[in-house]
C-alpha cells in the first residue's frame, strides 16, 4: 500500500499508541484485500458494544485504546448496547452487567465517539448521502447505507470501524470501488409485498441464495416501499445473505445505472410465505416476549403502536426498541405516555438481538427476520413471526 | 524446510505446529478461558491451542470473533503463532489487537502437528516432527 507521510507517522506510532494499532489494523486489512491507498471516510458507525458481545476482554480493549490516547477524527456513532442506559432496571438488567456496559460506554464516550447506540444511524442524525465513504459495522445498516442510499462502506468489525474513527481513514478496496459493486443476478419478484415481515422473508430468500456466491442481487419487481420496508429488508438479506449491497430497480438510486444480468431467478408468492413459514418454530407455544424495533423502529412505527394500544393494556412483557433521539421525540409527540400507560416498555439504545436476555423468555413475537435468526442463534428462543399490527395485537390478547 | 509468507503481526515465535485443514471460528469455536476448540465435529474439536503455532487455512464466522483472541492472550492461553493460507478480516485485525504473530500467504500442507516450527518476520522455518511427537501421545 502507498501510505501518505502523515500515515506513516501514525504507523510509526508518532500519534501515540492507540492510532498506531488503529493504522497497523488498516494497513494489514488493506494487504490482505488489496488495497492500494487509504481514503478519508465521513463518518463511522461500530459495532461490538453489548457487554453481553465484548466480555472483559473487550472492554480492556476499548480501555488500552482510549488509555492510548485514541481520539475521534470524524463523526462516530455505537451500534445497539445491552441495555437501556437510564432505564436499565426496569428491563430486568443486573447491576454487575449494568456496571460494566456504563464502563464500556465511557471508554467510547473517552474517545470522543458519540454515544447514541442504535442500529439505524441513518434515523439519529447521520444520514450520508450518495457516493459518501463510510466504515460503518451494522451489518443491516450497512447493508441500508450502500443501497438505499448510495453510499460506500464494506462491512467492518468492531475493532476496525473504531480503527476509522481514530485515524479518518479506510483501506480503498470492496465495495468503496465502483468496479465491485455492479449486481450479478436477478430476482425477479411476482409476489404482493406490503408488510415489513413480506420484505424481511424476502431478504431471508434471497439472502440464502446468495450467502455462498456473494453474488450482488438486483432486484425487479418491487413498485414501491416505505423506509421501513427497506430497512427490514436490509436487516434480512444481511443477516441470511452477508450482503453489504443489492439494487432495487426503480427504488435504490444506483440501480440505474446497471442493466439486468442475464441470470434471472423468480420469486413467486408461494416462495415468499414458506419463507415467512420457516421462521414461525413456536406453533402451539405461548407467547411471553413481545418485540418490535429489529432495526430501532422509526417514529412512524412507534406512531402506529401508540394508535394500536392507546386505552388497552398489554398481557405480556412488550419491548420497544429505538434509538434515544426517536424516543424523544415520540416523548414530545406524547406516544410515550399512550404505550407506557398500557404497559409496554421502551427499551431504548438496546434491543432483543444484544441484551442478555438468555433464559428469561421462551418465545417470543416479532415481525424482524433478523430477529428471529438470532432469537434461536443467542438467546434459544423459539419464534412467531408476523405482521406489525398482528405482533402489537397478540400483545393485547 | 523454509517458507516465505506474508506478515500480517511482526514477531518471532518459536514452538510446536497444531495443523487443521478446516477453518476455525474463534467466536463459539474456541473457548476463551482455556483455549481448547469446542466446534461440534471440527476437526480440532477437544484439542487446545494455547502455546501452539496454530496452522489453519483461513477464519471464519463472527467479527466478535477477534475479541476472542485478544480474550485468549489475556487469559494466558492464546496460540504462540498464527499461520494461514488465507488470513481474513477476523483472525488479522485479532492477531494485532492481540500481539500474536501470524504470517499468511503460506503452503501450509506441507506443515505437520507436532513439527517444532520457527517464525521470525515473514519467514517460517519448520522442522519434520520428532517420532514421540508424531504419533501424539504424551511422555
Amino acid at each position: 500500500m502507498r501510505l501518505t507521510s502523515e500515515e506513516n507517522k501514525m504507523l510509526a506510532g508518532g500519534q501515540g499508541k492507540a492510532v498506531q494499532k488503529a493504522m497497523q489494523i488498516l494497513v494489514a486489512l488493506g494487504n490482505i484485500y488489496g488495497a492500494e491507498r487509504m481514503i478519508p471516510v465521513s463518518s463511522v458507525q461500530i459495532a461490538g458494544v453489548s457487554y453481553d458481545n465484548l466480555g472483559e476482554a473487550g472492554l480492556q480493549f476499548l480501555s488500552e485504546m482510549a488509555d492510548g490516547g485514541g481520539r475521534t477524527r470524524v463523526p462516530a456513532m455505537l451500534n445497539p448496547a445491552g441495555m437501556d442506559i437510564e432505564n436499565w432496571p426496569a428491563l430486568g438488567i443486573q447491576p454487575d452487567f449494568a456496571e460494566k456496559q456504563i464502563r464500556v460506554l465511557e471508554a467510547f464516550s473517552r474517545m470522543g465517539v458519540t454515544t447514541t447506540c442504535t442500529c439505524t444511524p441513518y434515523l439519529a442524525g447521520n444520514l450520508p448521502k450518495l457516493g459518501d465513504h463510510l466504515a460503518w459495522s451494522e451489518s443491516s445498516a450497512v447493508c441500508y447505507a450502500n443501497s438505499v442510499i448510495g453510499a460506500r462502506t464494506n462491512r467492518e468489525g468492531g475493532p476496525s470501524a473504531l480503527a476509522s474513527a481514530l485515524t479518518g481513514r479506510t483501506p480503498e478496496y470492496g465495495m468503496h470501488l465502483p468496479e465491485n459493486r455492479h449486481p450479478a443476478l436477478t430476482f425477479e419478484v411476482n409476489a404482493h409485498l406490503g408488510e415489513n415481515s413480506d420484505f424481511g422473508a424476502l431478504g431471508k430468500l434471497i439472502g440464502e441464495k446468495i450467502e455462498a456466491s456473494k453474488a450482488i442481487p438486483y432486484i425487479v419487481g418491487i413498485e414501491s416501499t416505505t423506509l421501513e420496508n427497506t430497512k427490514s429488508f436490509c436487516a434480512s438479506l444481511a443477516t441470511y445473505g452477508g450482503a453489504a449491497l443489492f439494487h432495487m430497480q426503480g427504488i435504490t438510486p444506483e440501480a440505474g445505472f446497471y442493466s439486468l444480468p442475464s441470470e434471472v431467478m423468480p420469486i413467486t408468492q408461494a416462495d415468499l410465505q414458506a419463507a415467512a413459514a420457516s421462521l414461525n418454530d413456536a406453533a402451539g407455544s405461548q407467547v411471553d416476549f413481545v418485540s418490535l424495533g429489529c432495526p430501532h423502529l422509526s417514529i412512524d412505527e412507534i406512531a402506529r403502536i401508540a394508535h394500536l394500544l392507546e386505552g388497552r393494556q398489554v398481557k405480556v412483557e412488550f419491548w420497544i426498541t429505538t434509538a434515544r433521539s426517536i424516543k424523544h421525540i415520540a416523548d414530545q409527540l406524547g406516544y410515550t405516555r399512550i404505550i407506557e400507560a398500557a404497559g409496554a416498555r421502551f427499551a431504548v439504545d438496546t434491543c432483543c438481538v444484544v441484551a442478555p436476555i438468555r433464559g428469561r423468555f421462551s418465545v417470543m413475537a416479532t415481525d424482524s427476520a433478523k430477529a428471529c435468526y438470532y432469537a434461536y442463534a443467542k438467546n434459544r428462543l423459539k419464534t412467531v413471526f408476523m405482521p406489525f399490527d398482528d405482533v402489537v395485537r397478540l400483545a393485547l390478547q | 524446510m523454509r517458507l516465505h509468507g506474508r506478515s500480517i503481526f511482526s514477531g518471532t515465535a518459536q514452538g510446536v505446529a497444531l495443523v487443521t485443514t478446516q477453518a476455525i471460528s474463534f467466536f463459539g469455536g474456541v473457548d476463551p478461558e482455556t483455549g481448547v476448540v469446542v466446534e461440534r465435529g471440527h476437526e480440532l474439536e477437544g484439542q487446545c491451542i494455547s502455546s501452539k503455532v496454530l496452522v489453519f487455512p483461513t477464519g471464519k464466522g463472527s467479527t466478535v470473533g477477534s475479541y476472542t483472541l485478544y480474550r485468549l492472550k489475556h487469559n494466558g492461553h492464546a496460540p504462540l503463532a498464527i499461520l494461514n493460507a488465507e488470513c481474513e478480516t477476523i483472525t488479522a485485525v485479532g492477531c494485532i489487537i492481540a500481539e500474536i504473530v501470524c504470517v499468511d500467504q503460506l503452503p501450509i500442507r506441507d506443515i505437520r502437528t507436532g513439527s517444532l516450527v520457527c517464525i521470525d518476520g515473514d519467514v517460517v522455518r519448520f522442522e519434520p516432527p520428532t517420532d514421540n511427537m508424531n504419533n501424539g501421545e504424551q511422555p
